[in-house]
């Protein structure tokens, strides 16, 4: 069987086999995000029930806490991607870790901005200096910082190497945002759902975040593959490969 | 190695004491900054007293990082620092002598002036000691991670500017527990826990930011 070999996987290190490849998979994924949003938004909106503390306006819950997921999710994946390529040097995880940048800072926002809305009818105050929104806060300076360092230094190689270790230094503000509701005792209320117990909220509730959170996946997947896609041409626009591609393209 | 390393150490202290100007900007931007405030806030004690920490330690944080840049530059530029990576001395250890002369220099000379300034605003005896104490905690884990960040951005277009965004995300936890400590002390409620906390930063610094700027290094002069 060809797909459990481990060098038919092996090949789609290189980036003339993975782009190709990516192009493939963009489509699934586009219409996997387009269908989990949808279903996620009519659980969120007409499914669960309205809350009976916060009446409708936890339902931004279902956009807010999925954002906060994904970019520390993708924060890790960006680290790991970074860690291969340091490690490995391989063109493409570099190249992945910079495609999955600027989602993260998205989300991160994305969050940030969906928080300070979720805040004004619940604490009453768009924004708190409490542990959590801090420490998410950081984490967008450290998304900001990385795209600006790769920015910053042309040669692609030292650009992927020097922001991949910036990366893995940052990395460190990942568990303290995690565990942040626990360590101190603020505003932000604590984790609603963990692995070791069974939700506090009701099964609706639950299902509409996860579905929402599986949307975000897919289109971060679904981006992080265009641009890579993008990356590869910029970065081996002088292969050959590349300029029969163009050719082709005329 | 350790015959190495001091003399390093001893290299860099000699030169920054050659420049002199260099080493006192830092110290003269954090007295003036600190001065700032009065200036620009009012002169009322009551308010001046309770900003103080966190106006003590932002400005710490500042003229630490303003001197950063100079950590390896000098070196960059007329090529000894290629010689001591060529050198068979750990590259981490090198960076661990450079970080100590820089603290020598930029960090140190803060923590002896900061009670000074601490009582321009209104700080209480038991919160000088608890600044001196953070401060003397806090200023080398700033040079230890600032290591790892101007070894970065050696040599980029833009670096003081960008060695600001890289490196003040990572500060921010050493000043929230720095000036932390100061304020539980000046509102009574005993600063301990964050200055255990400042401590566990210095020895986890110490262990992993010369490696870091080791590698960091090695990425810039490759």
């Amino acid at each position: 069987m060809q797909l459990f070999s481990k060098a038919f996987w092996l090949q789609f290190s290189s980036p003339k086999a993975f782009y190709p490849f990516a192009g493939k998979l963009i489509p699934w994924f586009t219409a996997l995000a387009a269908v989990f949003a949808v279903v996620g938004l009519y659980l969120s909106f007409f499914v669960a029930p309205t809350d009976y503390q916060q009446g409708e306006s936890y339902r931004i819950m279902f956009i807010h806490v999925p954002a906060a997921w994904m970019s520390m999710f993708i924060y890790l994946v960006m680290c790991i991607y970074a860690g291969l390529g340091l490690v490995l040097n391989t063109r493409l995880s570099n190249m992945m870790a910079a495609a999955l940048a600027p989602t993260g800072a998205m989300f991160t926002f994305l969050a940030l901005w969906t928080g300070a809305l979720w805040g004004k009818p619940t604490w009453g105050t768009y924004w708190v200096w409490d542990a959590r929104l801090t420490s998410e806060l950081i984490l967008l300076f450290l998304y900001f910082g990385y795209i600006a360092l790769q920015a910053a230094i042309d040669d692609p190689q030292r650009a992927a190497r020097a922001s991949g270790l910036l990366a893995i230094v940052g990395v460190i503000n990942i568990p303290i945002i995690y565990f942040s509701v626990q360590w101190w005792n603020t505003l932000h209320q604590g984790a609603s759902v963990t692995v070791t117990q069974a939700p506090t909220m009701a099964a609706t509730m639950f299902a509409a975040m996860i579905v929402m959170t599986l949307a975000f996946w897919m289109y971060t997947i679904a981006v992080a593959l265009v641009r890579v896609r993008q990356l590869i041409l910029e970065r081996e626009r002088h292969a050959a490969w590349v300029l029969e591609l163009a050719e082709a393209e005329k | 190695m350790m015959g190495v390393l001091r003399w390093l150490l001893w290299r860099d202290l000699t030169l920054a004491m050659r420049r002199k100007a260099e080493v006192l900007t830092a110290l003269f931007f954090f007295v003036i900054v600190v001065s700032l405030f009065p200036l620009g806030v009012g002169p009322e004690m009551d308010t001046l007293s309770e900003i103080g920490p966190g106006v003590l330690w932002v400005a710490a944080l500042l003229a630490s990082m303003l001197s950063l840049n100079r950590l390896f530059a000098d070196d960059y530029a007329d090529g000894t620092l290629e010689q001591l990576l060529l050198s068979s001395q750990p590259l981490p250890m090198v960076v661990l002598s450079k970080v100590l002369a820089h603290w020598l220099v930029s960090g140190f000379p803060l923590v002896l002036i900061s009670p000074v300034l601490g009582m321009q605003l209104g700080l209480d005896w038991e919160s000088l000691v608890i600044l001196v104490v953070t401060l003397l905690l806090g200023t080398p884990v700033l040079s230890l991670i600032g290591a790892v960040g101007a070894g970065l951005t050696l040599g980029v277009r833009g670096g003081g500017v960008l060695l600001s965004l890289l490196v003040l995300p990572l500060y921010i936890p050493v000043l929230i527990f720095g000036a932390g400590a100061v304020e539980a002390a000046r509102s009574g409620l005993g600063a301990d826990a964050h200055v255990s906390l400042l401590g566990a930063f210095l020895v986890l610094a110490l262990l992993l930011a010369p490696w870091g700027g080791a590698a960091a290094l090695r990425i810039s002069l490759d």
